[in-house]
């Protein structure tokens, strides 16, 4: 659905995209992640022809976006980050007015709306501001406003930042119901339980795609070369202290009353009780537990940052 | 000196007829980060404002540090750091003003002022970027200054309102450990969120609902004693079809695609796995492999919300 060739874009000096090459297959869920400022933004606002690439090239169900931009504008919906709803009109007003920009026929805009209010759960809500509205229905009416013209291919930029984890639910339900109809999502997202959902993940740093793959390819012990280890503490902090510098810990973290150890090979824990309890550091033994993309991710960023 | 460095009994707040907080009871050990999670209008800000004093409790009671808030709300704002959900930084200002500006308000001696800055800025990882504006500042390092400036004053307890919205991350990471390092040398945490990974970080937590705690304690506890039904997860070809194929089917209460996998939850999904596996079997979709697993942090706090809502 997507090709990326070489795709560079440059402001002045800054390289916010550099050299990506990248797939989207159709009817796929794509998920872009990586920390402010890695390019998912520039690179979601190039593929909807919203800005040309500095180099490389980049088409879209087959069409060039520098050749045809209009014909793909059809096919795409896209929701940026601060989607501009109206704050001053109703709901029913608002995809009126979006109605008006994508051409829908008139005949059958009315039907159109009131499938897209129901899509969208807002039926109720049709008669109500769009500023007082909760910022879940706010991004849920952004989403029907970015699906006015049935597109086949849609661009999510952070659509759930600052939802609740309800309306965040209800939201990924909506997406699923989407997906299922064959269309196509790229997602950019910061949180990585949101990755898990897609079926491939792409994770971008510093303008380039450092990792590509399913999330639980991606998570795979053996492909990162490397083994959670989780042990519970009081003192996970100290505990953590005390093993960072340890031979084979690649990184280590607490959370909560939990110590989770990024580590070389399992056997490297069966040092740790003996350098806790050197400390006097109550711990329970390590055991190894599944990776999380969180972790995978870690690694890869870290690898990445001593280049 | 009490090991509770906060408590709370039967809190409550009107407004009008609206019930924004009902007897809301909890405690926060000293240096302990506890998490208090809901949705958009739980009552987790008023519950702040009135711990802090600025709000007066409809009934109920409560004391940070020792100090009651209604009676010893001078008290209690001289020993707590706040980071509210839209912290005013002066964009126009350095790094350096800001926490300046701070000092100032919070009543640091002026000949200690530059000393406290050098150690807060050093601490927060912000120290060289002292002449930067914090218009040119990134989301990160914007929130870590914030805190630096709740810190000026060393506070015993430090209260944070959404401290991570909208920042990515690598740097959230950043910030909690800055906060388990604060939390380690006595400071007492409390943290109001909706991020569900982010709640995995507290030692303790409590789900706010309508105004009311719904379920409470550690991470781990809330994934198995506080759980209402299971989790499956079901890895098997054909995903799609699967997963429509699952939900017509109506074994589970809930059924979401994740990536390639398929997770369903329901009060018994472990015994429902065999009719899933046999209904998939008959719809030619091979089943990889199916089991329980454990709850996502949301899934419990889903499942509370919707057991509070239905009641």
């Amino acid at each position: 659905m997507i090709s990326l060739r070489n795709l560079t874009k440059q402001f002045d000096t800054l390289t916010a995209v550099n050299n990506l090459t990248l797939d989207v297959n159709a009817g796929e869920v794509f998920g872009l992640i990586g920390p402010d400022g890695a390019g998912k933004t520039t690179t979601l606002r190039v593929i909807s022809t919203a800005m040309n690439p500095t180099r490389g090239r980049v088409s879209v169900g087959g069409v060039d976006t520098q050749r045809d931009p209009e014909a793909i504008k059809r096919m795409i919906g896209y929701m940026p980050q601060r989607f501009a709803l109206y704050p001053d009109l109703t709901v029913i007003e608002n995809l009126n007015f979006f109605a008006d920009v994508f051409g829908a026929p008139r005949a059958q805009r009315t039907e159109l709306i009131a499938r897209l209010l129901d899509f969208a759960r807002l039926t109720e809500f049709q008669t109500r501001l769009a500023r007082n509205l909760s910022g879940g229905m706010q991004k849920k009416l952004a989403l029907a406003a970015a699906l006015m013209h049935r597109p086949r291919l849609l661009l999510l930029d952070e659509p759930t930042t600052g939802v609740d984890p309800i309306s965040r639910r209800e939201f990924w339900d909506l997406l699923t119901e989407i997906h299922l109809e064959g269309v196509t999502i790229v997602i950019a997202t910061p949180y990585l339980d949101e990755a898990e959902r897609c079926a491939r993940v792409g994770l971008m740093f510093r303008g380039e795609l450092i990792a590509c793959d399913a999330p639980n390819v991606l998570r795979d012990a053996r492909r990162i070369g490397a083994v959670v280890l989780e042990a519970r503490s009081a003192q996970a902090i100290a505990a953590r202290q005390a093993i960072e510098a340890r031979p084979g810990v690649l990184a280590a973290s607490a959370h909560g009353d939990v110590l989770r150890v990024l580590a070389d090979r399992a056997e490297r824990a069966t040092e740790w009780p003996s350098v806790w309890q050197a400390r006097g550091i109550a711990a329970s033994t390590p055991r190894e537990v599944r990776a999380r993309l969180e972790d995978a991710f870690v690694l890869m960023l870290s690898k990445f940052d001593r280049i | 000196m009490n090991s509770l460095a906060l408590a709370t009994q039967n809190l409550t707040k009107h407004f009008d007829h609206f019930v924004a907080v009902d007897a809301v009871s909890f405690s926060v050990r000293r240096g302990e980060i506890f998490g208090l999670l809901g949705p958009n209008g739980a009552g987790k800000t008023t519950t702040i404002r009135m711990l802090l004093g600025l709000l007066a409790p409809t009934a109920g009671s409560g004391a940070v540090l020792g100090f009651d808030i209604v009676r010893e709300a001078e008290e209690i704002r001289q020993r707590v750091g706040y980071v509210s959900q839209k912290f005013s930084l002066y964009p126009d200002l350095t790094v350096a003003e800001n926490f300046d500006f701070y000092g100032g308000v919070y009543g640091v001696p002026r000949d200690a002022r530059a000393q406290r800055r050098a150690a807060t800025l050093a601490q927060v990882g912000l120290r060289g970027q002292e002449p930067m504006r914090v218009s040119n500042l990134a989301g990160g390092s914007r929130q870590r200054l914030a805190l630096a400036c709740a810190l000026t004053h060393q506070p015993e307890f430090l209260f944070l309102d959404e401290p991570t919205a909208g920042v990515d991350p690598l740097s959230r990471r950043v910030l909690w450990d800055l906060l388990y390092d604060l939390a380690a040398r006595g400071t007492s945490i409390l943290v109001t969120t909706h991020y569900m990974d982010e709640a995995e970080n507290c030692h303790r937590l409590a789900f706010i609902y309508r105004g009311r705690i719904v379920a409470e304690g550690t991470p781990a506890e809330m994934k198995t004693r506080q759980m209402l039904g299971e989790v499956v997860e079901i890895e098997c070809d054909r995903a799609d079809a699967a997963l429509t194929a699952l939900r017509a089917a109506r074994l589970f209460d809930e059924v979401a695609l994740y990536g390639t996998l398929i997770h369903a939850i329901g009060d018994d999904a472990a015994q429902k796995l065999a009719p899933a596996r046999a209904l998939l079997h008959a719809q030619g979709i091979a089943v990889a492999s199916a089991g329980v697993v454990l709850p996502s942090l949301e899934d419990v706090f889903i499942a509370r919300l919707r057991r509070a809502s239905e009641t």
